[in-house]
């Protein structure tokens, strides 16, 4: 029965993940130009093949090609958004992204292993209101620190966010400290909680849960920062430097353990968890 | 209903006469002993913090810093900390648990500075600490958001057991013009976006963000500070009062339930986990 249950939830992942890939696939890269097969693409898990240029991709593709197959269990996954501010053309459009995506809200959570080792995911997938963060999404990450305090396991979060979602005002601000909160007293507990920034990493989710990692990792070339380049630019009055904010630029200032690229996260979050195998659990 | 609009409330706590972290310090507490630094890399102005007797008893007190002229706003940034200003108001606070005194902090800032060295020096990452330990504090922290409560660089100085607001204060998720600016891509209607971002003290005390409204003279506290001075004070010991009979761990879990049911409401529950 339960093999019965786990097949097919894979073929959900599956077919969520083909969904995914979809809309992620392309031939031309939008940072070097260079034409490649789309197969090419997919291989390398939408890694440009010539310049190594990391295209977004959705929570679902993403989750499967970290977890060891058969192990997805998603998690929360009827959290959709609140509308606390009644914000003119706010829920239109949340259906309208629900319909495109096949994602209730900007994260997806689940339980799963990695090379054998069970761990609890969130991943935020960008095509959801730029990853952006209101009450669904804090609440989603809350429930996921919660439930890996509960049953003792290691949190593993994939962040991609714009920040703080506009459209829910302050309610989506106090998502900041509810999750930096949640996160603290899962760490305090012993959990161990691994950060891995992709691009872009931003606003709110930088200044909250995705800066509070043991383990703080980022994908190639991510923007990642509190302010975005823009708003620096425009306060400061002059050009940013190239790669500002970039992942090697936070990796050389300190505040990154290492740069993994796509194709070797399973390969190397299944050694860190492998590493904490006991946990720091009290 | 309030007799100013939204967009008139914004007007009246960015208002330059309306007193400052450094007046409420002056007025309320006694023998204020400044604090400075972060013992890593600068001193930052836009936060003004360290020790003062209130009614005898000493605090911990912490705010953020606008200045009263050009050359005082230039050194404090007009308000807007960097990394270095947060991982001060960290110390101060990790001292405050330590001598087991309670927190007060006096919140007042556009946001956080979005500058190249604060981003440099992990801005983010100052902040998500600053939340983080915050939440975890076993001494009573109160705060009071006496103007502009603006973004993530505000919230960082008020996770905290009470988060009270003088009457015509605003708090959100970002200044208005930004709001317009991202929302609209048009920062010019920014008086749009004060209708309905819902950033004043009465919608957030509906929304159950802040737990009590305190009341300004007619026209706005800088019309009367001295008014002004009075009622922060009686909230202040007022709350004093009631989170003294928590000790220790029930303070952070009060603080930590409160934070965590926010929004909470509003997103329905999933199903039960596996």
């Amino acid at each position: 029965m339960n093999r019965f249950f786990a097949q097919r939830r894979d073929r959900l992942l599956t077919y969520q993940a083909m969904r995914d890939k979809k809309i992620a696939r392309r031939t031309a890269c939008p940072a070097c130009g260079a034409e490649s097969e789309s197969q090419d693409w997919h291989n390398k898990g939408q890694v440009c093949p010539r310049c190594g240029y990391h295209a977004p991709i959705g929570a679902y593709y993403r989750l499967e090609m970290i977890l060891d197959q058969g192990t997805f269990q998603e998690l929360e996954e009827k959290l959709s958004p609140a509308d606390p501010l009644d914000f003119p053309g706010y829920a239109e459009k949340v259906r309208r992204l629900e319909e495109e995506t096949g994602l209730r809200d900007a994260a997806v959570a689940a339980l799963g292993k990695v090379q054998g080792r069970k761990a609890v995911f969130a991943v935020l997938d960008s095509r959801f209101f730029m990853g952006s963060m209101g009450t669904a999404v804090g609440e989603k990450i809350a429930r996921c620190a919660e439930y890996a305090t509960k049953h003792k396991l290691p949190l593993i979060i994939f962040s991609a966010s714009g920040g703080a979602r506009m459209q829910e005002g302050i309610f989506s601000l106090m998502q900041m400290a509810k999750t930096a909160a949640a996160i603290q007293r899962f760490q305090d507990k012993g959990g161990l909680y691994i950060s891995c920034l992709t691009h872009p990493t931003t606003g709110g989710v930088t200044a909250s849960f995705a800066s509070l990692g043991d383990i703080m990792l980022a994908e190639p070339g991510a923007l990642i920062g509190f302010a975005g380049p823009r708003v620096i630019e425009q306060t400061i009055g002059e050009k940013l430097p190239e790669g500002f904010q970039r992942s090697e630029y936070l990796l050389d200032h300190g505040f990154l353990d290492q740069i993994v690229p796509r194709t070797q996260w399973r390969q190397v979050l299944g050694r860190l968890l492998a590493l904490h195998d006991k946990g720091g659990w009290a | 209903m309030s007799k100013y609009t939204p967009e008139e409330k914004v007007k009246i706590a960015r208002h330059p006469g309306r007193p400052g972290t450094a007046d409420f310090i002056d007025a309320l507490f006694t023998e204020f002993f400044e604090q400075g630094g972060d013992r890593q890399c600068r001193e930052d102005g836009s936060i003004l913090g360290g020790i003062a007797r209130f009614h005898g008893r000493p605090v911990t007190v912490i705010g953020h810093r606008k200045g009263k002229n050009l050359e005082e706003n230039l050194h404090c940034s007009f308000g807007m900390p960097g990394p270095e200003g947060y991982r001060k108001a960290q110390r101060l606070m990790r001292q405050a648990e330590k001598f087991g005194r309670p927190i007060i902090t006096f919140i007042d800032t556009p946001g956080a500075y979005p500058g190249k060295e604060a981003e440099e020096r992990g801005q983010g990452e100052a902040i998500a600490q600053s939340l983080a330990l915050m939440s975890s504090l076993t001494v009573p922290v109160i705060a009071i958001v006496t103007g502009e409560g603006g973004s993530g660089g505000a919230l960082a100085l008020a996770v905290a057991n009470r988060v009270l607001m003088l009457e015509h204060a605003v708090y959100s998720v970002l200044s208005p013009e930004g709001f317009a600016s991202i929302l609209w891509k048009d920062a010019s209607r920014s008086g749009e976006a004060c209708s309905v971002m819902k950033l004043t003290a009465q919608d957030l005390r509906r929304g159950g963000i802040v737990q009590g409204v305190l009341k300004e003279p007619e026209g706005g506290a800088h019309t009367d500070w001295a008014a002004t001075f009075r009622t922060v004070d009686a909230a202040l010991r007022k709350e004093l009062a009631s989170l003294d009979k928590l000790k220790g761990p029930a303070l952070a879990q009060q603080r930590y339930e409160m934070f965590r049911a926010m929004g909470q409401n509003l997103a329905p529950a999933g199903k039960e986990d596996p």
